[in-house]
């Protein structure tokens, strides 16, 4: 859990129930003006949007909406080109303009640089892209296995320390579409409260009786097992078929490392399969880059079923799902998302390829272990300044997400906006993909990050940070104060 | 011996009688006479005040000790990860070394490639090529990161922002939202308008996309015969007598305008008029049909001549004939603006990447450039029908205007497994000696769709007259072999 500051609570709470109080004087009024002109006449179909599903939309993103979705003209690189863009309205419609400006990209997930034009990687796409198409038109089982997709997916089983790999053209399918063909009804998954959305949405899918155990606390998900092995399935009280375990390697928007090595020991204890999505560890972590299982010593047979996507590290589209041959085999017959989705593009195929022999050093030259260096260096210095400022910042050492606490809902857009007009873009998050309570700019940083580029954007955070106020902590605290402040409670 | 028994214990009982009467046998209390039994009902309400006033019984509660925990998880067996697969049902797709246009190599042999749905034949066309390159040189291959949402500071590359506005223009709508994948297109927008509670009457031949769509949303799913409007309409009439809250809810009907699993086409036209009758809304899946029906190619509602606002929501993956990735969903202004933060595989997915949108540009120019490709395409699915028309064993169930022709068997075998191999033995057959290439509908074990399988070829406007009459004899002559004995 995190800590968050008494007085910052109560804030954050006032700050909430005043947008929505005059969130709710507003909708009173629009409604009288829609009862006295009744120009939207439903003629009666019910509204396609009911009245709270979009009110946070209508009255506080709506506000803010410059923060979020800003077109860029370049590739995500270090630096890119925000496009800017004006509002006549209140914010309701923005306008694109011809005009840029040159940031400093803190946002993109391009841990290892693959984002932008690589000398390896492009022309190698581009010699694909002239000889299969951008598509192949059709599904993996009829006619959408080129020869391509085999070598990728033995290049993913190698890379990932697994017998077999099958690849899909998108992260969020992966997860939405394995997890119903794993497990149904009878079945068990006991999911980490933090998982991704598509975690959830597969998990939904399937059928499965769903529990949920403390983020990251293996001594719940102990006791979480216990029970439910106890029990059994409700009311019947039959055995459970099977239990899932499904864990991140890095949680997007904590930053945190998953202790892999207890919760694998738990599993192993209680006869529970391990499902691990290192969408955001893969390529990013490890030392060569083979993600969570090689950061933290975990032998790769011990996981069950690997999932990672190749959005983040390799800069390409897709996800994978390693595992013993068997497995694999039978996804291959029964996913649909095998069956029926179109295969993953064949450039994007070549730019997954052509980067993982890269961090092999299989291209010949020592780049893939110079960007690996990189981005745990920076990462860990960024993470340890940002810390000496007095900022609120979650997560572990190594990892390339760090979150910094802003709380109040007017600290997102005031944060963002003065990044961006010292040339340097964040990425603000809330609700949704957040508690109400803890919104927080997350930064990712990457390995095409220089030196200079980190100071420039460290000077201007501690700048907007005074401006903002949001150092919660005191700069510069002594160790033990800052262990105390900004490591997770259990 | 009984008769003796009773006999003591009526004796027994005047006694008693007699006893208890004799205290009282002549006290009269407000000018009742006391009997003995007032004062046997007396001591038994007191009798029961006494119990009623005592803990009722619980049995003790004895929860499972830990040693017991223990030993139920130890002797917990679970079932393995995957059950293994028969043999026979196993499948390994035909390799493609080459893009899969009109003709592809299969096995280092050129074939003739009825399996991908590049309708309008623009796989290999220079002009996408060169718009990709262009693309992919300038912006990399992938967008790491989300789009709409916060994300988004990096990453809706104005490409993006481009191709949204190319499909609305398009297709006449004022906004559209673009899907990094087609598949996620369907299980993500339906969500985002249905909730629990919502009605929504589905054609029982939908994809598996949608099915999980239908599933996620939790709403009350009905189901009418496979693009039969007489189901259709008594369903409708059936949500309407039946449930008085009907009004006040979200009413859905969820169709798809050329069905993936059969080649039929949704009859527009009626569907119109029974949702403006009954007040449902209409949900099209447009992925088969865009660049394909229509005098241009608008789809569906251009075909049968629906002014396109009568539909309120339109999805489409682009993984057909525009020959990219991905998929779109377009509306009103208020259905593209609510998706942008409601549906999860927009706000958490990472997008499109760049050069896939940049190809549905072009892909979208090159239609409305060469408004032939799809007289072409049509010509060439009528081509295919002569060839088709009168095959032995086997009967077409997909609509004339479908490029997905479908053929199925005249008399099953009983059981869609054994159909399914008998399909699969001719495609591989006409792959293997003909050099011809077209699927089977293959089946998830997850697909709740129950129409007949069969088998595909997907016409595209790039075959040439001796391609299609290839195929149609290479099939015909196959399906005599096999099915001679069907």
């Amino acid at each position: 859990m995190i800590t968050i500051p008494y007085l910052t609570a109560l804030s954050t709470y006032f700050s909430y129930g005043l947008l929505f109080a005059f969130g709710q004087f507003r909708d009173f009024f629009r409604k009288i003006f829609d009862w006295w002109n009744s120009t939207t006449d439903l003629q009666g179909y019910a509204p396609i949007c009911l009245g709270l599903e979009d009110f946070y939309t209508r009255r506080l993103y709506l506000r803010i909406q410059d923060c979020f979705g800003r077109p860029i003209s370049s590739a995500p690189d270090a630096w890119f080109d925000v496009v800017e863009r004006y509002s006549n309205d209140n914010n309701k419609t923005l306008i694109r303009t011809t005009k840029k400006s040159r940031c400093l990209n803190l946002g993109s997930y391009n841990y290892l640089g693959f984002a932008a034009s690589d000398e390896y990687c492009t022309p190698r796409a581009i010699e694909t892209l002239k000889r299969f198409s951008p598509s192949t038109c059709s599904s993996r089982v009829d006619g959408g296995t080129t020869s391509l997709h085999n070598e990728l997916e033995e290049y993913v089983a190698r890379f990932v320390g697994k017998p077999a790999a099958v690849v899909f053209g998108m992260g969020y399918v992966t997860n939405s579409a394995i997890l119903p063909v794993l497990i149904g009804k009878g079945g068990l998954i006991i999911s980490d409260s933090l998982n991704h959305n598509s975690i959830v949405n597969g998990a939904r899918g399937s059928g499965a009786t769903i529990r949920v155990f403390q983020h990251n606390t293996p001594s719940h998900l102990d006791s979480v097992l216990r029970e439910q092995i106890a029990e059994g399935q409700p009311r019947t009280h039959r055995p459970w078929k099977k239990i899932i375990v499904v864990i991140e390697g890095i949680y997007s928007m904590e930053g945190e490392l998953c202790k892999l090595p207890e919760i694998v020991a738990v599993c192993k204890k209680y006869k529970a399969y391990v499902y691990l999505d290192e969408a955001h560890s893969i390529g990013a972590v490890g030392k060569t880059g083979r993600g969570v299982c090689e950061l933290l010593g975990v032998d790769t047979a011990d996981v069950d079923i690997m999932m990672g996507t190749f959005t983040k590290s390799f800069g390409s589209c897709g996800g994978y799902i390693a595992g013993s041959k068997e497995l694999i085999n039978y996804l291959k017959n029964n996913c649909p998302a095998h069956l029926y989705a179109t295969s993953i593009s064949p450039p994007a195929a070549q730019q997954i390829i052509s980067s993982i022999k890269v961090i092999l050093g299989e291209d010949g030259s020592n780049r893939g272990a110079q960007k690996l260096a990189r981005i745990r260096e920076n990462s860990n210095f960024f993470r340890s300044e940002l810390q000496k400022m007095g900022f609120d910042v979650l997560g572990d050492n190594d990892s390339p997400i760090m979150p910094i606490m802003l709380y109040n809902p007017a600290k997102i857009p005031a944060f963002s906006r003065e990044c961006l007009k010292q040339n340097v873009a964040v990425v603000t998050v809330a609700f949704p993909a957040t508690p109400l309570l803890l919104a927080r700019a997350r930064i990712c940083i990457s390995a095409s990050h220089t030196k200079e580029d980190l100071m420039k954007a460290l000077e201007v955070f501690s700048e907007v940070g005074d401006l903002v106020g949001i150092k919660y902590f005191p700069a510069e605290p002594n160790k033990q104060h800052l262990e105390k402040c900004t490591t997770k409670e259990d | 011996m009984a008769s003796t028994v009773v006999e003591m214990v009526n004796d027994s009982l005047g006694w008693i009688t007699l006893a208890l009467d004799a205290f009282s046998a002549r006290a009269v209390i407000f000018g009742v006479h006391i009997g003995g039994h007032l004062f046997v009902e007396a001591l038994l309400l007191v009798a029961i005040l006494f119990l009623l006033s005592q803990k009722s019984y619980k049995p003790p509660k004895r929860p499972l000790t830990e040693k017991e925990i223990d030993d139920l998880c130890d002797e917990w067996v679970p079932e393995p990860l995957i059950s293994l697969i028969a043999k026979d049902m196993q499948y390994e797709p035909p390799v493609l070394e080459s893009a899969a246009g009109p003709h592809a190599i299969v096995n280092g042999k050129e074939v003739v490639n009825f399996a991908s749905a590049n309708y309008l034949g623009l796989i290999g066309n220079e002009k996408l090529l060169d718009s990709c390159t262009s693309t992919l040189e300038k912006y990399g291959v992938g967008s790491c990161g989300p789009r709409g949402f916060y994300g988004t500071i990096v990453l809706s590359v104005d490409v993006h922002l481009d191709c949204e506005a190319k499909i609305a223009k398009f297709l006449g709508t004022p906004d559209s939202i673009l899907y990094s994948y087609g598949l996620s297109t369907m299980f993500s927008a339906i969500p985002a308008f249905c909730k629990k509670g919502d009605v929504i009457v589905v054609d029982e031949g939908v994809h598996w996309g949608i099915q999980n769509g239908l599933h996620l949303s939790r709403s009350t799913v009905v189901f009418f015969k496979h693009n039969d409007m007489d189901s259709l309409q008594s369903k409708l009439e059936e949500i309407a007598a039946g449930n008085k809250r009907a009004k006040k809810l979200r009413r859905y009907i969820v169709i798809e305008a050329i069905y993936q699993n059969s080649g039929q086409v949704a009859p527009l036209d009626k569907i119109v008029k029974l949702k403006e009758e009954f007040r449902f809304r209409v949900l099209l899946d447009e992925s088969n049909s865009v660049g394909v029906l229509g005098h241009s190619g608008r789809g569906l509602t251009e075909r049968f001549k629906v002014p396109v606002e009568k539909i309120d929501i339109i999805t489409a993956a682009m993984g057909h004939a525009l020959a990219t990735e991905g998929g779109f969903c377009t509306g009103g202004s208020r259905v593209n603006d609510h998706q942008r933060l409601s549906s999860s595989g927009y706000v958490f997915s990472a997008s499109l990447p760049p050069y896939l949108a940049s190809a549905a540009i072009t892909a979208f120019d090159i239609l409305e450039e060469n408004p032939g490709l799809i007289k072409k395409l049509r010509e060439n699915i009528e081509l295919l029908w002569k060839g088709l028309s009168d095959m032995p064993g086997l009967s077409i169930a997909s609509n004339p205007e479908s490029p997905i022709v479908f053929l199925r068997l005249k008399r099953s075998t009983g059981s869609t497994k054994n159909d399914l191999h008998l399909m699969e033995d001719i495609a591989a057959r006409m792959l293997k000696e003909d050099s011809v290439f077209a699927v089977t509908s293959k089946r998830s074990t997850l697909d709740k769709c129950k129409l007949p399988v069969g088998i595909r070829l997907f016409v595209s406007a790039a075959h040439s007259e001796s391609d299609l009459t290839r195929a149609s004899k290479s099939l015909r002559r196959v399906a005599a072999q096999i099915l001679k004995d069907y």
